[in-house]
């Protein structure tokens, strides 16, 4: 077997074996070179992955050589490759501005142990998405989130600990629902492979069990993703964890958590059942609407800037639940969409609000009074994500906006295009109020004085500036992946008939 | 050179000024300079852009195609032309008047300023080339953006609510209701490129008529009431800000948005056919009189003129909602017409305001003695906008009156008449009292404004005058449109 042929695999053994090695290494610069070259060489996977299933084809890698269901099949879809593409992508950004941002805010003896978290947590992540089995997926889900809760608790403030124990519960009963649906699928079917999942499912899907099986890992998935009203666990989260966790969990985490949904309620329940037997459609539609609007208005009060952007997080994972509402190609599309473009814009603003904590050692509103002009380039990169947010145009956040109220229209819907056109509105809001602060009160005498980040955090905030308004103009990948992936989600769903 | 590169360059000439006034912002007068030079330049470019002899069948500029079907492309036709021809002429002027205006005010962050402004007019040029209705909304949202830091230039409390309020009623109701329009014409028709006669096929009234009132107040720039807010609101922006981009570039985006979708995307006939269209109109009317008669109680001069401009932007949006051949003409030379009184009317303010320092109107009686010329300009701006001869706004009236004549609607005749005679009652009386009535108090020391505001003043009210005898020119352009 040649060296390619093992790329599903790899991209996921690589970061998980140079986490140990950055622990024995124990020397803070080796620990983020070893980092950073474990998460570009995961992006580079990543990548040829992705032009390999371009064209719509899957990749299926044996485990060990075991073939399924005996063994563990990892299976790479478009859909797959491209959260793949996402989340090495933004943790090799995230690396690229880690050096100074850690050094600052991590005590020097646990910077080795903090870089082998990360990259179990990245490891983690990429591995929910890369396997084809169930039950591997829980396992990845653990490494993950036992992971971010030990970087969350790394934050400087004392809130943090409590932030990382809250989410530690949280996310632990989410994990415990998630493993308790499996136990009933695999009750009711004999597998974990998602393939014959989906293959053995029909047949007893009139089942309490498996009902039960499907309510469990709703729920279970909700609490990951953050869904409303499950999403208590995250604005402390990210706003207490060090700045480039805030930033890798917020452009990442969440995108998996989608795709985790995605792939277990389209892939595995099929479209039949999750959208049309179960009330899920109408469920996801409430939620996603209460998230975008409840997330919007409590952003808008909020005080901490980085917590505003975690509120606005909610948000945005409500257009993406609200687009999987829809129920349609179109939706699953702007869905998909989203996951990549959200990823760009708040991995873009939480990296330059860590740049302001490494100068300023704070996002308090008040605190940012006059930054406009004192660290103009950073305040810049805020000012483009904050529109891409607000979802203006020539940014990603308007090619987003623009396909999911189109899904919407095709039904007819057009209060939920009001809402999502108001949720943008809202947007405007709570950006403008930091906007605000920055360039339009002066920074009083009393306060230190403050200079421009260093160049090593902003060529990667605007690497990421830069992308938001690249794939905004030139969207051929990411709305040709999504349409593409969508179509398949779709239309090969064994329920559904079409295959 | 071809119509297309000189569209591509049209756009790229205000931006590069941009990057020349930053560089060399340190030195004023090399800055100002090159403010005004490339002004001159883009008319110029424009005017070859008018001149070239197939510029309307030109292959259209790409830029980028984000959504397919859906580019972000520039062409020229006649309206547009007419749009970008205005706000190119009047840039180098009005940056003429800035110079004497912001050194005499000392104002602040200079450099600032003309970046900002260059950006903004780069982003009307935007407007004026769009090819379809997305390109448009891309650069009416950066015009939006881009002048708010005009407006909020003073940095003083009044001008951060003014510039929430700016921001938030502008951004606002094209986000809520311009992009759900084009959102939802999308989802109908699968296109949003500005066609001749119209995109529709045989929708129902009702939809096109949701659609039309969408699009309409959707366009917050035009200021259609209960949407104008904003307007006075920017009036705390310097004057020569609120000279060419409230009296001229951002209010002339608003209003040219309207008549380009009425005409190219609904199509007049259609807008004939609709019943929205009539309820639109009326709508427009009645901001017609409330703008005169808001703007009567006003005692500043700048908010005064600011519902002025409320008034007469209705008179386009009017002329649009009509939906006969004349109400197009005659709302399309109002647009240039109300430019030319309107500016003229806001140098006055500001050198006013610069000499004099009085920004009450009932403190100028009398200053027609000190400040003859200024008064005098004022008088030709406001007989221009009141629509009497000889001054150009006459033609733009008689087109509009014209146009509600064939709709037999007399009730918008009556009120563009009435109207007329507001803005002599509220707008002429303030030179006549200038020249006639004695001053309260003797003026000290007041003279003229700097030379170069008086230039610029000179400019605009000869602009005035011309466009009377030469509105021929004019009147073939907007005609085009109609062929």
């Amino acid at each position: 077997m040649s060296f390619l042929e093992h790329l599903p695999v790899l991209i996921v053994i690589v970061p998980l074996m140079a986490a140990p090695i950055c622990v024995l290494l124990d020397r803070p610069r080796l620990a983020w070179l070893v980092a950073l070259i474990a998460a570009f060489s995961s992006l580079f996977c990543a990548i040829a992955l992705l032009s390999q299933v371009l064209d719509g084809s899957v990749i299926s890698y044996e485990l060990g050589g075991w073939a399924a269901p005996w063994g563990i099949e990892y299976r790479i879809d478009l859909l797959g490759a491209f959260v793949l593409l996402i989340v090495s992508a933004m943790a090799a950004a995230v690396l690229d501005f880690a050096k100074a941002s850690v050094e600052h805010e991590i005590p020097t003896d646990r910077i080795a142990r903090f870089y082998a978290a990360f990259l179990l947590a990245l490891a983690g992540l990429l591995g929910i998405v890369a396997t084809g089995d169930a039950f591997n997926v829980f396992v990845f889900l653990e490494i993950s989130s036992l992971a971010s809760y030990a970087l969350i608790s790394m934050g400087r403030d004392r809130r943090a600990l409590n932030a990382a124990f809250q989410y530690l519960v949280m996310g632990t009963i989410g994990a415990t629902f998630i493993l308790i649906g499996i136990g009933f699928l695999y009750m009711m079917t004999g597998t974990l492979n998602m393939q014959d999942l989906a293959e053995r499912l029909p047949a007893v899907a009139d089942t309490n069990t498996v009902r039960a099986g499907f309510a469990f890992l709703t729920v279970g998935i909700g609490l990951k993703l953050a869904m409303f009203p499950l999403h208590l666990w995250l604005p402390n989260a990210y706003a207490y964890a060090p700045s480039i966790v805030s930033a890798f969990l917020a452009a990442t985490a969440t995108k998996v958590a989608l795709y985790v949904m995605l792939r277990f309620m389209l892939g595995i329940f099929g479209v039949d059942f999750s959208l049309h037997e179960m009330p899920f459609a109408w469920i996801l539609m409430v939620l996603g609407v209460l998230g975008i609007l409840s997330g919007s208005l409590v952003a808008i009060y909020q005080d901490n800037v980085k917590r505003m952007l975690a509120y606005s997080s909610v948000a945005q994972i409500g257009y993406m639940v609200l687009g999987i509402a829809i129920a349609t190609t179109a939706g699953v599309t702007a869905a998909v969409l989203h996951m990549f473009n959200h990823a760009l814009m708040k991995g873009a603003l939480f990296l330059a609000l860590g740049a302001v904590v490494y100068r300023l050692g704070s996002v308090r509103l008040n605190d940012l009074s006059g930054l406009g002009w004192h660290m103009p380039w950073t305040m810049a990169a805020v000012v483009v994500g904050g529109l891409s947010l607000i979802g203006v145009p020539p940014t990603v956040g308007f090619i987003s906006k623009w396909y999911l109220v189109i899904a919407v229209l095709e039904h007819g819907w057009w209060p939920l295009a009001l809402v999502v056109l108001i949720g943008s509105v809202l947007a405007l809001i709570y950006v403008w109020r930091v906007l605000e602060v920055a360039y339009l009160r002066p920074r009083p005498a009393s306060a230190p004085p403050v200079s421009e980040a260093p160049l090593s955090m902003l060529i990667p905030v605007w690497l990421l500036v830069i992308a938001n308004i690249y794939f905004g103009i030139a969207t051929h990948l990411s709305v040709g992946s999504a349409e593409r992936a969508a179509a398949l989600l779709m239309g090969t769903a064994p329920m559904g008939g079409a295959q | 050179m071809t119509p297309t590169l000189l569209m591509a360059l049209i756009l790229l000439l205000p931006l590069a000024t941009t990057v020349g006034v930053v560089a060399f912002g340190r030195r004023p007068n090399l800055r100002e300079t090159i403010t005004v030079a490339s002004g001159i330049g883009l008319f110029l470019l424009v005017a070859m852009l008018g001149l070239s002899p197939d510029w309307m069948d030109a292959p259209r500029l790409l830029l980028a195609e984000p959504i397919e079907g859906l580019p972000i492309a520039f062409s020229a036709e006649p309206l547009g032309l007419m749009f970008a021809l205005v706000a190119s002429f009047l840039w180098p002027v009005t940056s003429l008047y800035a110079i004497g205006y912001m050194r005499a005010h000392h104002e602040q962050n200079q450099t600032r300023f003309y970046a900002a402004f260059a950006v903004s007019i780069s982003a009307a040029m935007g407007i004026a080339l769009a090819d379809n209705m997305f390109t448009l909304f891309v650069f009416y949202e950066v015009l939006t953006v881009s002048t708010y830091p005009l407006v909020t230039h003073a940095g003083t409390d009044a001008a951060k609510r003014a510039g929430r309020v700016y921001l938030g009623l502008l951004m606002g109701t094209s986000i809520v209701f311009l992009l759900l329009a084009m959102l939802w014409t999308w989802s109908l028709i699968g296109t949003l490129d500005f066609t001749p006669g119209g995109v529709f096929g045989d929708e129902s009234g009702l939809v096109l008529g949701t659609l039309l009132v969408l699009f309409v107040i959707g366009t917050g720039k035009a200021a259609i009431m209960p949407f104008h807010r904003w307007l006075p609101a920017a009036m705390v922006a310097p004057t020569p800000v609120s000279a060419l981009l409230h009296a001229v570039a951002v209010v002339k985006a608003g209003v040219f948005t309207i008549l380009k979708v009425a005409v190219y995307l609904f199509g007049i006939d259609t807008i004939a056919d609709l019943a929205a269209a009539d309820w639109l109109a009326a709508l427009a009317a009645l901001t017609i009189l409330l703008g005169s008669l808001v703007a009567m109680t006003k005692d500043n001069l700048k908010a005064r003129l600011a519902y002025s401009t409320i008034s007469q932007l209705s008179y386009i949006i009017l002329g649009a909602m009509l939906g006969v051949a004349a109400g197009v003409v005659g709302g399309g030379m109002h647009v240039v017409m109300h430019a030319f009184g309107k500016i003229t009317l806001f140098f006055c303010a500001g050198a006013i305001m610069v000499a004099a320092h009085k920004t009450r109107v009932s403190e100028l009686d009398g200053l027609g003695r000190t400040m003859p010329l200024t008064m005098l300009a004022f008088l030709i701006g406001a007989l221009s906008i009141v629509g009497l001869p000889p001054f150009g706004g006459t033609w733009s009236k008689w087109w509009l009156v014209q146009g509600t004549l064939d709709t037999g609607l007399w009730m918008l005749t009556a009120v563009l008449l009435i109207s007329s005679l507001l803005n002599i009652a509220y707008l002429v009386s303030i030179p006549v009292r200038g020249f006639f009535v004695a001053p309260a108090a003797p003026a000290t020391g007041v003279k003229e404004a700097p030379l170069p505001s008086l230039i610029a003043i000179g400019i605009t009210s000869a602009g005035c005058l011309a466009l009377f005898l030469w509105a021929d020119p004019l009147y073939r352009l907007v005609g085009e449109v109609l062929q």
